[in-house]
């Protein structure tokens, strides 16, 4: 990469301007892990980060003041991060995974991921594409994903494959700040005025059919987030009790993320993040 | 000096694109410099691990160092990513400290170490950093999220100067 890169001051990915995230990184899928499961974890956690990575940047200049947006923009970009390693890592687990892009494209695998992918291909929980809200949508739906997905990255820390382990051990760090900032929110908006509780109130009994899925089993490779289902309901009826709000008592959504059923939100979504990638899919950035 | 020594001294000089009274060797996140011999000459392989995982300084880390030790003689360089161990603010050098604090900037304290379950945190901050400018202890948390990833604001209520603390992980 360093030669090619020698006094070229253009960068070609989308984004950061880093191609390869993983660059020096033995990404050798150790014996005894089949490269495909493997991959297609990856895909799961990298999914949840980049679809909520994205909604969340949505709030950029729009939250209520000035820390507040730069703490969603931060949170955001976090997941940006971990959703870089992980759709590198599946597309180096297996590459039949990365979409198949005109010869001589410079796209590396993890945009190709991103970028050229259609909605039913996302394996995401819906948690993370449904549209954005209000600002108690926002702490509610960062408080139930980033409570599940901390309890799944902590278990991950020992997982077989080295490369995961370490996204998970760095995420965990990441994911306890979103967590506390979500669960500090959702207390003050609980104890703040009647509107700020009857809003969050709203955003709890809106968002809690979609919770359900982010602890439902998923056989094979990987941390099978059903297993943190107990842990994950002890801390959120801590917030609840602190908060002195009930558990909503309401009917989970059929059908999960991970096996392709999303909401008409992620399309739109796919949409807009997509358009400038898929126009120019050869184009050097 | 030998290549080795050379080439770990060229990267030492570079700096945090976001904190820039910091090294990289300050700040804890170059983790190697090593020179290997070759026929077709001496290459550096240099490690950087990031602060944390989203940290768009890395590209501009990454070019820095190539610059500078190419400047420094070394044609072939390769820059490496290391995830494991992650980055911890436990890192930063003592003199990396002293160079923050000199900014105006609170240096973090100690980084949790936690084997299990990281516990919820509900209440008021989990670490109350001394005022920088001037020394007063009545500080409070702005947001645990600043203009970098790496930082949280806080305001002292002693002079009322806002400032950044480097976080804890």
């Amino acid at each position: 990469m360093n030669d090619e890169y020698a006094g070229d001051s253009s960068q070609w990915a989308f984004g950061t301007g880093f191609e390869d995230p993983l660059a020096g990184v033995d990404t050798t899928v150790p014996p005894g892990v089949d490269p495909a499961e493997l991959a297609a974890y990856c895909l799961m956690l990298g999914d949840d980060a980049l679809i909520m990575s994205q909604r969340l940047s949505e709030w950029c200049s729009r939250a209520p003041d000035l820390e507040e947006d730069i703490a969603l923009a931060n949170m955001a970009l976090d997941l940006l991060g971990q959703a870089r390693l992980l759709l590198t890592r599946a597309a180096a687990a297996d590459p039949g995974v990365v979409p198949v892009l005109p010869e001589g494209s410079p796209v590396p695998a993890e945009d190709a991921l991103a970028f050229f992918r259609d909605a039913e291909q996302f394996r995401n929980v819906r948690l993370a594409e449904v549209e954005n809200g209000d600002f108690a949508h926002v702490v509610v739906r960062l408080l139930l994903f980033s409570v599940a997905r901390l309890a799944v990255l902590e278990r991950l820390r020992t997982s077989p494959d080295q490369v995961l382990a370490a996204v998970a051990a760095k995420g965990v760090k990441e994911v306890a700040y979103h967590r506390d900032w979500a669960g500090r929110w959702f207390l003050t908006l609980a104890q703040g005025t009647e509107e700020s509780r009857r809003r969050l109130e709203a955003a709890l009994d809106a968002l809690w059919p979609y919770q359900a899925e982010l602890v439902a089993p998923r056989p094979g490779f990987g941390v099978d987030p059903a297993t943190v289902r107990d842990e994950v309901d002890a801390v959120l009826d801590q917030v609840f009790a602190v908060s002195g709000v009930e558990r909503p008592d309401r009917a989970p959504l059929p059908g999960t993320g991970g096996e392709g059923a999303h909401t008409g939100a992620l399309a739109a979504l796919l949409a807009e993040m997509q358009v400038v990638a898929r126009a120019h899919p050869s184009g050097r950035w | 000096m030998n290549a080795g020594e050379r080439a770990a001294e060229a990267a030492r000089q570079v700096r945090d694109p976001e904190m820039p009274m910091l090294t990289l060797a300050d700040l804890g996140v170059l983790r190697d410099v090593e020179v290997r011999g070759g026929e077709e000459g001496e290459e550096v392989v240099v490690s950087i691990t990031p602060t944390y995982t989203g940290c768009p300084a890395m590209a501009t880390m990454r070019d820095d160092l190539v610059h500078r030790l190419r400047e420094a003689g070394f044609g072939r360089v390769e820059v490496r990513i290391v995830l494991d161990p992650p980055w911890s603010s436990d890192w930063i050098s003592e003199r990396g400290r002293a160079a923050l604090r000199e900014a105006g900037l609170s240096a973090p304290g100690p980084a949790p170490r936690r084997t299990g379950p990281v516990p919820l945190t509900l209440g008021p901050a989990r670490s109350a950093p001394a005022c920088p400018r001037c020394g007063s202890a009545a500080t409070r948390l702005t947001s645990e999220f600043g203009a970098t990833a790496c930082k949280a604001l806080y305001r002292c209520t002693g002079c009322q100067e806002p400032f950044e603390h480097v976080k804890e992980i």
